[in-house]
């Protein structure tokens, strides 16, 4: 472990320092969540008739927005629908509150909503994610904003718009089994490790956005609401709370999610998703929760992991700072922790 | 039919942060069939709208969604409010409204009547507000389905005498199908499409 | 002004003239200075020299305030230029693996030795205009902190580290790259079909940026699905040396700023080759990500029949996609629809009247026909 390397990688990156602004009121310039109240109107119509018809995608008009499509626009549009001034954010990418993207989304909204914004699962009222479902179980009356680049899941199969729509009009499934199947035949397992079909309340196919499977039981039966927008696409779809969602499996092959060898360096889970980080140029690996709420939380309650010293302090770095504070006291029980320790 | 602006009831004091929190109450609502949630619309409404039918009008109707008002709703104070408000077009014919206000429910025309969108498209539906006499103290019904973990019971008053047998014709059209929202004084519940309903007895 | 086409000669002198008037504008307001151009509108400038195959920003500027901010046409300008030009050698490879990197990002990875580095990016900028940009011109620029260590000039590729594993297909250097000479020239010779996999960067290196991103953008929505992530996109100067034949030895030219970028895509294997990682890859003059990104994607996917994943989509079409992505020769044939083409026009006005006069009279004989039985 090279903690100069990770000293750098923090200097100029990725973890842009945090942001401890917390402005009360929004960005006067413009309406309150961004978008103007036609607009909200014609998508909260939509999400009503999303939750009315679960996974089937409504078309909506969706606007252009400050920021690209691709990068969370469907989202986006769906938070400044539902969004209001008693609401707390929680904005994650790959799991994880600091990354990059996270970062500039929740920037967004504290400056067109002024809503307070926070990192910790079990605080929000409304989580936007891209490509991941926090680990920590959700509650009723949470609402969960799915970020969807691609909402159709028979794209890969059928890619045009006008023949997937039919197969969904008369639920005409049977070639998704028949690609599933294929992929058995040739590899003795489904291939699929994210975006991974779900069927939905025993009718829609739907894609669970591309999350990696390992996420897609958390779907199921989740008590929160669970709205998906895809801005570029122009779609909305819900998944209501108690909801069957169910992956499609074989009798014979049944649905497996990941398991990985390792367990999280810094607060040794080996039950929640992890990301492989590259340490040394010699390519040396360790593993870490991609859920950093999920991995401060446990360090929190004295779970700790394998690595040691400036490697740990390192990896910890790279979970992020918080907007609340929280981080820093943390980050002094963790140093005290550490004396203690030597 | 009167215009006259005295008729004229405001809408929401803040009809940004109003809209955002009566949406918040029918999304809850419509997540969990048979939930009851309040709304927030104190500064008056015209009759014989209530509080909690006015306040979904104004947050989910305007010049893009056709609107149909039975015979009880369609007052002058009702039309100049969803004019001045709303900006929805009022039509005679039911099947082409995207919305409609009923105020007298047990006198309504079946559900069927109204639009249940189409297979390719069933998003294209009618949500249907009926405003009830209350929203307990009616025949027990007990619900299943999509946003109930287990069972709900509910025991709405005042829907006409066969709803329920309607409601089952509904529920067999999906994906198709109309979605209701219940509403009494400031309170409603919502009443998916997905929803199973059974009678006691 | 309409101007019959014969005898135009003063007509077009006027056009030309009233062109330059266009590009001047309103003369109350200062006159674009070359440099300006290079300096604050370094994208464009880099757009062209790419497109326009010739590393020159002073050159690319002017022909962008020629083009009046056309750069099809600007870099058509470049283009022309370039054909001029005589031909002293051929460098050697370019290392990017030494780049003095300013930019450097994965999405494979949460990070990486060297780090993650966003450099000048417009990534995670709200896209809400800057009136203050407006108001003030003389605002002071925002100042770059110091960073607390200088960048790795060995900044490792992401793409080493799955092959360490033996999870990513290697890649031999071609065998020309000991004599460069050999390297096929698209300016010098056509291509020929099946192109080499060198010969097919070269025409995407130059190919228009927006029929790239089109391409790229369709493989993701499903016309020959890739399944890429963008392992590595680096971005900052590589220096350029050739070795003369009198001196035999290598000596520096200078240093350019290229885009490169490397996309891992997964392969699920086929008869001959176990499922693996495999690659896209991008090279561009300057700073274009997004045409970098395109091109990694339009690569991978013209190999498609290397891997046994043909499905017919447009972007795996390599006649497709190579006879058509020049901008220079695109432009010219779709706007030499402006030329007078009376001549063939008229044998065509001659040909309907002839055929609808047959048509006509043939429906006058079905008709009393019919009537007559």
């Amino acid at each position: 472990m090279n903690a100069e390397t990770q000293n750098s990688a923090r200097d100029h990156t990725n973890n842009p320092a945090p942001d401890h602004t917390n402005d009360p009121a929004h960005d006067p310039g413009y309406n309150f969540a961004y978008l103007d109240e036609q607009t909200k109107r014609m998508i909260r119509r939509g999400l009503l008739k999303a939750l009315a018809i679960p996974g089937y995608q409504v078309p909506f008009g969706s606007r252009e927005m400050p920021l690209p499509y691709g990068w969370g626009t469907g989202g986006i549009q769906v938070t400044a629908s539902v969004i209001g001034a008693d609401d707390t954010l929680k904005v994650i990418d790959q799991g994880a509150d600091d990354t990059t993207n996270a970062v500039s989304i929740r920037k967004f909204f504290r400056r067109v909503t002024g809503v307070k914004t926070t990192e910790k699962t079990a605080e929000a009222t409304v989580i936007q994610t891209r490509h991941r479902i926090p680990e920590a179980p959700l509650r009723e009356g949470q609402i969960l904003v799915y970020q969807v680049p691609i909402p159709e899941p028979l794209r890969w199969l059928e890619r045009r718009e006008s023949e997937s729509r039919k197969m969904h009009a008369y639920a005409e499934y049977g070639a998704m089994h028949v690609q599933l199947y294929e992929s058995i035949a040739r590899f003795g397992r489904i291939t699929t490790t994210y975006d991974y079909p779900v069927k939905v309340a025993d009718r829609y196919l739907m894609s669970p956005s591309p999350t990696p499977k390992f996420d897609n039981p958390k779907m199921h039966m989740n008590p929160a609401i669970q709205l998906f927008g895809a801005g570029r696409e122009k779609r909305l779809y819900a998944v209501p709370p108690y909801t069957r969602v169910e992956s499609l499996a074989f009798e014979d092959h049944p649905f497996e999610v990941q398991e990985w060898d390792d367990a999280c360096a810094l607060c040794g889970d080996d039950k929640s998703f992890l990301d492989e980080v590259v340490v040394d140029d010699a390519g040396t690996r360790m593993f870490m929760c991609s859920d950093s709420d999920h991995c401060r939380d446990r360090r929190a309650a004295g779970h700790r992991g394998g690595a040691e010293g400036a490697a740990a302090e390192a990896l910890a770095a790279m979970t992020g700072g918080t907007d609340d504070g929280s981080n820093k006291d943390r980050a002094e029980d963790w140093a005290k922790d550490r004396e203690a320790a030597q | 039919m009167t215009d006259n602006p005295n008729d004229l009831k405001p809408g929401f004091a803040d009809p940004i942060a109003g809209s955002q929190d009566a949406f918040r109450g029918l999304l809850a609502a419509m997540s969990y069939p048979g939930s009851i949630h309040r709304v927030h619309l104190p500064e008056g409404h015209p009759a014989p709208l209530s509080a909690a039918t006015a306040a979904v009008l104004l947050t989910l109707t305007d010049g893009e969604t056709p609107l149909w008002l039975d015979e009880q709703a369609d007052q002058g104070a009702v039309r100049a409010y969803v004019a001045f408000h709303s900006g929805a077009p009022v039509v005679d014919d039911l099947a082409t409204a995207r919305f409609a206000a009923i105020a007298a429910p047990r006198t309504m025309p079946a559900l069927d009547r109204f639009a249940p969108g189409d297979p390719a498209y069933p998003d294209r539906s009618a949500t249907l507000i009926l405003q009830i006499e209350d929203l307990e103290g009616g025949e027990t019904v007990t619900l299943t389905g999509p946003g109930i973990e287990t069972t709900r019971t509910v025991a709405p008053k005042g829907l006409p005498a066969d709803f329920w047998a309607q409601w089952d014709r509904n529920r067999m059209l999906f994906p198709c199908g109309v979605d209701v929202i219940l509403t009494t004084g400031d309170s409603l519940m919502a009443l998916p499409r997905t929803v199973h309903a059974e009678q006691e007895g | 002004m309409y101007v019959a086409v014969k005898g135009g000669e003063a007509a077009i002198d006027n056009a030309h003239a009233y062109l330059d008037e266009t590009r001047r504008g309103d003369r109350s307001v200062p006159e674009l200075a070359i440099a300006q151009i290079r300096e604050q509108m370094s994208h464009a400038v880099d757009r062209v020299m790419a497109e326009g195959s010739l590393y020159d920003p002073d050159l690319a500027a002017l022909a962008i305030k020629q083009a009046q901010g056309d750069l099809v046409e600007a870099i058509f300008l470049l283009r022309a230029y370039r054909t001029t030009l005589p031909r002293f050698g051929y460098t050697k490879p370019i290392k990017t693996n030494e780049m003095a990197v300013r930019r450097r990002v994965s999405a494979t990875f949460k990070d990486i030795p060297g780090g993650q580095v966003l450099g000048p990016t417009f990534d995670y900028t709200h896209r809400l205009l800057d009136f203050a940009l407006a108001a003030d011109p003389s605002r002071p620029v925002k100042a770059v902190p110091e960073t607390a260590e200088p960048l790795r000039p060995d900044m490792p590729r992401v793409t080493e580290f799955l092959n360490q594993e033996g999870l990513i297909e290697t890649e031999d250097a071609p065998a020309q790259e000991d004599d460069p000479a050999k390297t096929a020239d698209l300016t010098r010779e056509p291509i020929d079909f099946p192109a080499d996999r060198a010969t097919r960067l070269q025409n995407l290196a130059r190919g228009d940026e927006g029929f790239l991103l089109a391409l790229g953008y369709s493989t993701q929505r499903g016309y020959g699905r890739t399944h890429p992530f963008a392992g590595e996109i680096r971005m900052g100067e590589v220096t350029v040396s050739i070795t003369p034949d009198e001196l035999g030895f290598e000596i520096d030219l200078g240093d350019i700023t290229v885009t490169e970028c490397e996309m891992v895509n997964q392969f699920q294997g086929s008869k001959t080759k176990p499922p693996q990682f495999t690659r896209g890859y991008g090279l561009v003059f300057g700073k274009t990500e997004r045409k970098a990104m395109a091109m990694a994607l339009v690569d991978r996917s013209l190999r498609a029949a290397e891997f046994d994943e043909q499905s017919g989509a447009p972007a795996q079409d390599e006649e497709f996609v190579l006879m058509h992505s020049d901008n220079v020769e695109a432009s010219g044939f779709v706007q030499h629809l402006k030329l007078p083409h009376y001549v063939d026009f008229q044998s065509e006005l001659e040909l309907i009247r002839r055929l609808r006069k047959e048509a006509d009279e043939q429906q006058r004989r079905d008709a009393v026909k019919e009537a007559a039985e």
